[in-house]
């Protein structure tokens, strides 16, 4: 696995103009968000986590699909497979360094809500750990199915139709945690949709890993 | 299931594969001894890239059996896979990665030590340009990358699609020395190409397709 993520951070960096696109696309995302509220700056801090994940989710597809570009391109993954390699750890490999890139855009995020919803917060550190976690719910499944829209032509309608659904519970616990650390947290509820969204993660986690071989292989 | 010793290094028996209503290949049997050279021949379409697709375990039969080196290449496809090495039309480099880093990709999944990279890269004439993208690599120079990918496998079977495609007349006779070294090694070669002069030369048997069917 470790041979799989240092080949996937070494072609995310020969790629790395392509991650502030997708950021300039996230933050164009949440600039519309803003303008769809109105004025009110109010209900903007009120959905400022919603609008994050919105804009992250929005965001994720363009990263997940293009990680499968390299892939494609010449059948390199089938080479790979040939060699032969596990399909789990090449898996896992690119799973986590799609986890990174999201966790990284994510951060690269929070300052633009900050500014455009006036939602700061003082739980950096957890606000931190929440969008690792939602990052992990979105890059696991996200990395399967885009898998398996990377041979189909429409692949960037494909993906989001296929991952959105899946990940809905998820993004629920990421916005509500999320919010919970924007807005306060009197009743402490944050721990336990952070625990929620853990159970999601390994959830999803264990069975994609399991899943990826049949993907990938004839 | 272990190995049983084989006599042929490859073992087709009835094969046949479907591509939708099309059958790409049917009910094709031959062996292969080990160490022997395998031509295979035949028009555009005949066959000739699925049968060695199969042969690599990156399609599976649809019906009958491949053995290589012994193992079934269905169930024991592991096993296969750990011998055999494939020249393909898709020549699985990554465009934005460099020669080099691309052998180091490919000896790092094998677990095999990265000493030997620069040596092959210099036998397929890639030394000076093992710091460039592949991106910036003419079809040639590819396609002598993939053979660098292949040398780094050190395969008993080695599987080659039109290998001398898109190559130069030193290509030409680079291809022709590697085969001729792996066979030296002791590994089994097939092949499929049009340069059939060429090839006789090198070939211990051929193996003509048509329709999927093997002719003669």
């Amino acid at each position: 696995m470790i041979a799989a993520l240092r080949k996937e951070l070494l072609l995310q960096w020969r790629s790395r103009a392509q991650f502030l696109a997708v950021f300039v696309f996230g933050a164009a995302s949440l600039l519309l968000f803003s303008f769809a509220v109105g004025p009110n700056a109010r209900a903007l801090r009120t959905f400022s986590a919603g609008f994050l994940w919105l804009g992250l989710l929005l965001s994720s597809t363009l990263t997940l699909a293009e990680s499968f570009h390299a892939e494609m391109e010449n059948r390199a993954l089938e080479g790979l497979l040939l060699l032969p390699s596990d399909p789990r750890a090449l898996y896992y490999g690119k799973a986590i360094a799609n986890w990174l890139q999201l966790t990284l855009l994510g951060f690269a995020l929070v300052p633009v809500m900050v500014v455009l919803y006036d939602a700061g917060t003082l739980e950096l550190a957890r606000l931190a750990v929440i969008i690792a976690l939602g990052a992990a719910g979105l890059s696991a499944p996200g990395t399967l199915y885009a898998a398996m829209t990377s041979q189909v032509k429409a692949k960037q309608t494909l993906l989001p139709l296929l991952l959105f659904p899946l990940i809905v519970p998820a993004l629920l616990a990421s916005v509500k945690a999320t919010s919970l650390a924007i807005l306060g947290d009197p009743m402490a509820q944050s721990r336990s949709w952070m625990a929620l969204l853990a159970a999601f993660d390994l959830i999803y986690w264990s069975l994609c890993g399991l899943l990826y071989g049949r993907v990938v292989e004839e | 299931m272990s190995a049983v010793p084989a006599e042929s290094a490859v073992e087709v028996e009835g094969v046949s594969r479907r591509y939708g209503r099309r059958w790409a290949l049917a009910d094709v049997s031959f062996r292969v001894p080990a160490a022997s050279v395998l031509m295979i021949a035949g028009r555009n379409g005949a066959g000739k890239s699925t049968l060695l697709r199969v042969l690599a375990t990156a399609i599976r039969p649809d019906r009958g059996r491949v053995r290589v080196g012994g193992f079934d290449a269905v169930r024991e496809r592991e096993d296969v896979r750990k011998r055999t090495a494939l020249l393909s039309h898709h020549n699985y480099l990554y465009e934005s990665l460099t020669a080099r880093e691309n052998l180091v990709v490919v000896a790092d999944h094998l677990r095999a030590s990265r000493d030997s990279i620069d040596g092959i890269l210099a036998e397929v004439g890639l030394a000076a340009r093992a710091h460039d993208l592949v991106s910036t690599f003419s079809a040639g120079m590819r396609k002598r990358l993939s053979f660098a990918r292949i040398l780094l496998q050190q395969p008993r079977v080695v599987l080659l699609d039109e290998p001398y495609g898109a190559l130069d007349p030193a290509g030409f006779d680079l291809v022709d020395a590697f085969i001729r070294a792996f066979r030296e090694r002791g590994a089994t070669v097939l092949f499929a190409t049009h340069q059939l002069e060429r090839s006789a030369k090198l070939a211990d048997a051929s193996l003509v397709l048509e329709d999927g069917r093997v002719v003669a």
